[in-house]
């Protein structure tokens, strides 16, 4: 069953292009990791299927019941505490104070967040916490969809694992789709069902991988050697790792 | 319970940390006190009356209750004309913020209302309403207005895009965006230009009620001036600048306090749980 279609989705910032034509289908409760260089246009194809953005060109199918997003940055209100910003998708579709309290409170459970932190304002949170609170925000709604944007970029490696666990956790627990951003090819490898490589130009999808085995199940010489084939056998992986800087925002 | 006395635990604390920051205000104010009195002590009580007859020319005028009505005239009027101002020029300024065309058209006016000085205004509404009260709220709100709508235009300019686009990617619409988020960051924003605003009223409230003679503070002060009384002038004036610190600690600081108690987190001794 399909949870997300993208058709020829095309798109370009004042005249310039950087997506054409890219189609991308997500089944339900797979995981999709989209990798490729820096500035090839990911975010701009994620805010797209998000709803963020019109897309230029091509059609968005959406299928699934609710989706929540996970950004690079956390994105999260400076002046309200965690509990308030998790309990943010609950006031935006209209949910009573009492039941936000409550969902607020479970989601932060999911993610081990301390019931003390949630008084606490972002300002006073280190930077793994703030991202704790961000994923908590996403899961809040108990969406069945969930896009990643390159979540973990920011954080340092031991964090990173951790929290990679905790989503792929997650989403063994609840079952949802995502569509997770990565520029790093081992989380893509530990987290994801199959990895779709976007064109360095953003001319589309230059091919897919299915990763063998289950995300949570590989052991890490598993993903370590599937990575290391992936690069030194696999043309698909040769771009990925480039970096334009002139095409960076 | 326990959350209500832990709220005004968090206020008391609050209140407390003001009060002993206050010290320094408190000694600067004491060290201006001196160098008035050094000043009374060179020219004479003519040309300067000393602190403490000034003060006690203030608990003269105090003691009248004709007086405190004159007082509450130009309170008043300051702070009629302060809050016309705040909600016209936020007003404005949140929807010039928003579009770009209407800012390029508001700036010339902007710039042209801040330079010309409020003197040439309170002229102007002198000659269009006479010695009125509608003079004075008139000035008031053309010396105020555009400080309130730069602050609440720059508010919107530089709200955070990256939670506008959080809030779309969890479906908010138009309307949830800008009263969850935009109006939050205005507010934040346009906080410190009200402030100013408000002693702007005070200014220009009391600097038209002297120019015209339409009672109020200025009123007063113009009255002394005509007799020559410079200590009553003199606590006139001190009676003008405790209505605007009145007004400003026990209105505008609390409220701000409240919204931006996140800021206070931020600090090192800020309030830790
Ligand atoms: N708001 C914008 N305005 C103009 N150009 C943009 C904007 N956002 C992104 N771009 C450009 O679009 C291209 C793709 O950006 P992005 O989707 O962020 O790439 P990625 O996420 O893969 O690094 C980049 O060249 C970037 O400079
Ligand atoms: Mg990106």
């Amino acid at each position: 069953m399909t949870a997300l279609l993208l058709s020829g989705i095309g798109h370009a910032y004042l005249g310039r292009t950087v997506l054409d034509g890219v189609d991308l289908t997500v089944s339900a409760g797979e995981i999709i990791a989209l990798v490729g260089p820096s500035g090839c246009g990911k975010s701009t194809l994620v805010h797209i299927a998000a709803g963020i953005l019109e897309p230029l060109r091509g059609r968005v199918l959406a299928r699934y019941a609710r989706h929540g997003m996970v950004f690079q940055e956390p994105r999260l209100m400076p002046w309200a505490t965690a509990r308030e910003n998790i309990a943010y998708p609950l006031r935006i579709a209209g949910i009573g104070r009492k039941a936000r309290q409550a969902r607020a409170l479970a989601a932060a459970r999911r993610v081990s967040l301390d019931e003390s932190d949630l008084e606490k304002f972002p300002v006073e949170l280190s930077g793994g916490m703030r991202q704790r609170v961000a994923i908590a925000r996403a899961l809040v709604l108990n969406p069945d969809f969930v896009f990643f944007d390159e979540p973990f970029t920011a954080l340092d490696v031991a964090l990173r694992r951790r929290m990679q666990d905790l989503v792929i956790a997650a989403a063994g627990e609840a079952g949802f789709a995502a569509l997770f951003v990565t520029h790093d090819l081992f989380e893509a490898a530990r987290i994801a069902h199959r990895i779709a490589v976007m064109d360095p130009r953003g001319w589309g999808i230059s091919g897919e991988r299915v990763i063998p085995g289950v995300p949570g199940r590989r052991s890490d010489r598993d993903v370590f050697e599937q990575v290391a084939r992936y690069l030194s056998e696999d043309a698909l992986f040769r771009h990925v790792n480039d970096v334009d800087e002139r095409r960076l925002a | 319970m326990t959350g209500i006395m832990a709220a005004l635990a968090m206020r008391t604390g609050r209140a407390g940390r003001f009060i002993w920051s206050s010290w320094a205000g408190l000694s600067a104010l004491f060290l201006f006190c001196a160098l008035w009195q050094a000043g009374h002590e060179a020219y004479g009580s003519f040309i300067l009356p000393s602190p403490l007859a000034t003060s006690h020319s203030v608990l003269q005028l105090a003691g009248e209750r004709a007086n405190w009505l004159i007082a509450c005239t130009t309170v008043g009027r300051a702070l009629a004309g302060f809050l016309i101002a705040s909600l016209a020029g936020i007003a404005a300024g949140v929807l010039a913020g928003y579009s770009a065309a209407a800012l390029r058209l508001a700036r010339p006016l902007v710039t042209l209302l801040l330079g010309v000085p409020p003197i040439a205004w309170i002229v102007l509404a002198m000659i269009w309403f006479g010695s009125t009260n509608g003079m004075v709220v008139t000035t008031v709100i053309i010396a105020a207005v555009p400080l309130a709508f730069v602050g609440a235009a720059e508010g919107v300019m530089t709200r955070d895009r990256g939670l506008d686009d959080m809030a779309r990617a969890f479906g908010a619409d138009a309307w949830v965006r800008f009263s969850t988020l935009a109006l939050r960051h205005v507010g934040a924003h346009v906080f410190p230009a009200l402030v100013l605003a408000l002693g702007t009223a005070f200014k220009v409230a009391v600097m038209a009620e002297v120019l015209a003679n339409a009672g109020g503070v200025g009123g007063g002060l113009a009255r002394a001036r005509s007799n020559l009384d410079v200590s009553e002038a003199l606590a006139w004036v001190l009676i003008a600048v405790i209505a605007l610190i009145a007004v400003e600690y026990g209105l505008i600081r609390p409220v701000h306090a409240e919204v931006e108690r996140w800021r206070e987190a931020a600090r090192p001794w800020g309030i830790k749980r």
